[in-house]
């Protein structure tokens, strides 16, 4: 079967703080087939996210698939709050890359 | 029922003062004469470093030239302006500070007399420990547990997140300039749309949708202003700026944005359900917006708080490596680095941090990549203590023995580690969110302190 990358399908993959404790993804489509193909694959859910990540699935807090936008998003529970010593990333907004890779199977 | 058929509100920046207000944009927005004027100026995004140390993350310049823009235009027409979460905290130093930049102001325009209103949302440290005392449970969000007194002692200060109380109370004594405490976003917004008659959920909505400005439009830029109009029945989002346009797509996916979950938005005094909401492509550059639903808090009202405590003194150490053996064993590197550190501190209380970029320097455990694929290696190292002389000498053992590491193979023995500067940085003092848990009250206002002054 013929696989594509999320990073040719989605027009927006995000990560930003939501609050102090949490971060949470985007993936935003501005095709409907491209929402509804990745949706349909199953290949973005809680479980494949937390293997992706390496966390336990209790850390994903959130996760819907938020049709008015053509989006499936979800939120990850911080280790400790923003900002706190030892943080990496104040914002939270570079922990999205390794979903750009994410495969998808298309049928062409 | 609204007293007029519609309200249009003007935002102009999603930050006031983090970044500086776009102009053009912003004074074709005012041409079209709004009825408010209101804009929030903080946000939890930039750390718990500036409410702990009762700072701004924005620079003063910037913060009075967006609030300038603002004074300018809603004296001229004569309507008024709203802040909420002055100067990125909204603290009582904070909101202080803005209140004397409008007074400055109002005095170099010459402009004639106008009502200021202005409100504090710092808590006392007390007031939470009697009500703790007392059976109160301060009840923890985002899967904190119930706030103790062990945190409430490491906690330096601590802002309530007012609702749409106070500033209704202030629209209410006259006022014609607002300044806020610690706001929530949405209710800056909000407040006088329902003071005006219109719809909870509309109004709320309309708060939720203006509140990070062109955030909501499209092609993706920020610090343009964009209008809300509310009636009895819609919202209408329009983006000000001539390239930008609010879409179904842009304006639906602004619901996402920071927020964990995007059909639930909690205020204090109940949660706004977008759930139902329904978009449309309204013109050209606006979208409207139906069926938002607002549920009220069952029981007391339960009022956010956010509170930062101080860790300790804090110093920065940088060093890079070069040597690809060094590189593929940078763990026992670091591993020795650390011993020399807690040799010389054993027992004392300190915290020490790597983060090796190259390896997982942004992730940290979250990076799947596991091998590191880069040719050199930048080794940041954070350094935290009580006093600033041990954070400095902790800091300094730990970046300097990256240079001495004891490899078996090495064969740069002359140091292995590259440092564009031998010595390390002072940081600001590291403090941590000490507090994130709503505490419930009998009237909303128990914790704003507003005033209303004349000026001048």
């Amino acid at each position: 079967m013929k696989v594509k990358k999320l990073i040719e399908l989605a027009k927006t993959i995000r990560s930003k703080n939501a609050g102090t404790d949490k971060i949470t993804f985007d993936i935003i489509f501005r095709e409907k087939d491209n929402y509804e193909r990745v949706k349909s694959n199953k290949v973005i859910t809680k479980g494949s996210i937390a293997k992706l990540y390496r966390i336990p699935e209790e850390r994903i807090c959130d996760f819907v698939e938020y049709d008015p936008a053509y989006a499936i998003k979800f939120t990850i529970l911080r280790e400790r709050p923003s900002g706190s010593p030892g943080e990496t990333d104040i914002f939270g907004c570079q922990q999205y890359p390794p979903l750009l890779d994410i495969e998808v199977p298309v049928d062409e | 029922m609204a007293t007029q058929k519609r309200l249009r509100i003007l935002c102009p920046n999603g930050h006031l003062g983090f970044a500086p207000t776009k102009e053009e944009s912003f004074w074709l927005g005012a041409e079209t004469k709004p009825d408010f004027y209101c804009c929030d100026s903080g946000s939890d995004d930039i750390g718990p470093a500036p409410l702990g140390a009762d700072t701004s993350a924005s620079p003063y310049e910037w913060q009075k030239h967006d609030l300038e823009l603002m004074l300018i235009a809603s004296r001229k027409q004569g309507v008024p302006m709203i802040i909420g979460s002055a100067g990125d905290t909204g603290t009582k130093s904070r909101v202080d500070m803005y209140v004397e930049i409008i007074r400055g102001l109002a005095e170099n325009h010459g402009f004639p007399g106008f009502k200021l209103a202005y409100f504090y949302s710092d808590v006392d440290k007390e007031y939470l420990r009697d009500k703790m005392r007392n059976g109160v449970m301060i009840e923890g969000l985002d899967g904190r547990a119930g706030l103790t007194e062990e945190e409430l002692d490491k906690t330096d200060r601590i802002v309530a997140m007012a609702g749409v109380h106070p500033f209704i109370r202030a629209l209410d004594m006259g006022a014609d300039v607002i300044i806020g405490g610690r706001s929530s976003d949405s209710v800056i917004f909000a407040a006088p749309a329902i003071r005006s008659g219109y719809p909870e959920a509309l109004s709320y909505y309309l708060g939720k949708v203006l509140e990070c400005a062109s955030f909501c439009a499209e092609p993706y830029a920020a610090k343009e202003s964009v209008i809300g109009t509310i009636t009895d029945g819609d919202v209408k989002i329009t983006a000000m700026h001539p390239d930008q346009r609010c879409t179904v797509a842009s304006v639906a996916g602004h619901a996402m944005y920071e927020r964990s979950n995007p059909f639930f938005e909690y205020v204090a005094g109940g949660m706004l359900d977008m759930t139902d909401c329904v978009y449309e492509q309204y013109d050209e550059k606006t979208t409207r917006i139906t069926g938002p639903k607002f549920v009220p808090v069952q029981g007391k009202i339960k009022v956010k708080l956010e509170g930062s405590g101080k860790v300790g003194e804090r110093f920065i150490g940088i060093a890079g490596v070069r040597d690809p053996y060094t590189i593929s064993n940078i763990d026992q590197v670091i591993k020795w680095a650390r011993s020399q550190v807690e040799e010389r501190f054993a027992g004392k209380e300190y915290q020490l941090y790597y983060k090796i970029f190259g390896k997982n320097g942004v992730m940290g455990d979250l990076e799947p990549v596991k091998e590191i694929r880069s040719h050199e290696l930048c080794i940041v190292v954070e350094g935290i203590a009580p006093t600033r002389e041990m954070a400095e000498e902790i800091t300094m053992i730990g970046t300097r023995q990256i240079f001495y590491a004891r490899l078996p193979e090495v064969k740069g023995t002359a140091g292995t580690a590259a440092f564009f500067i031998d010595e390390v940085l002072q940081a600001s003092p590291a403090y941590t969110w000490t507090i994130n848990h709503v505490v419930p009250v009998d009237d909303p206002m128990e914790l704003c302190n507003l005033h209303c002054i004349e000026i001048p």
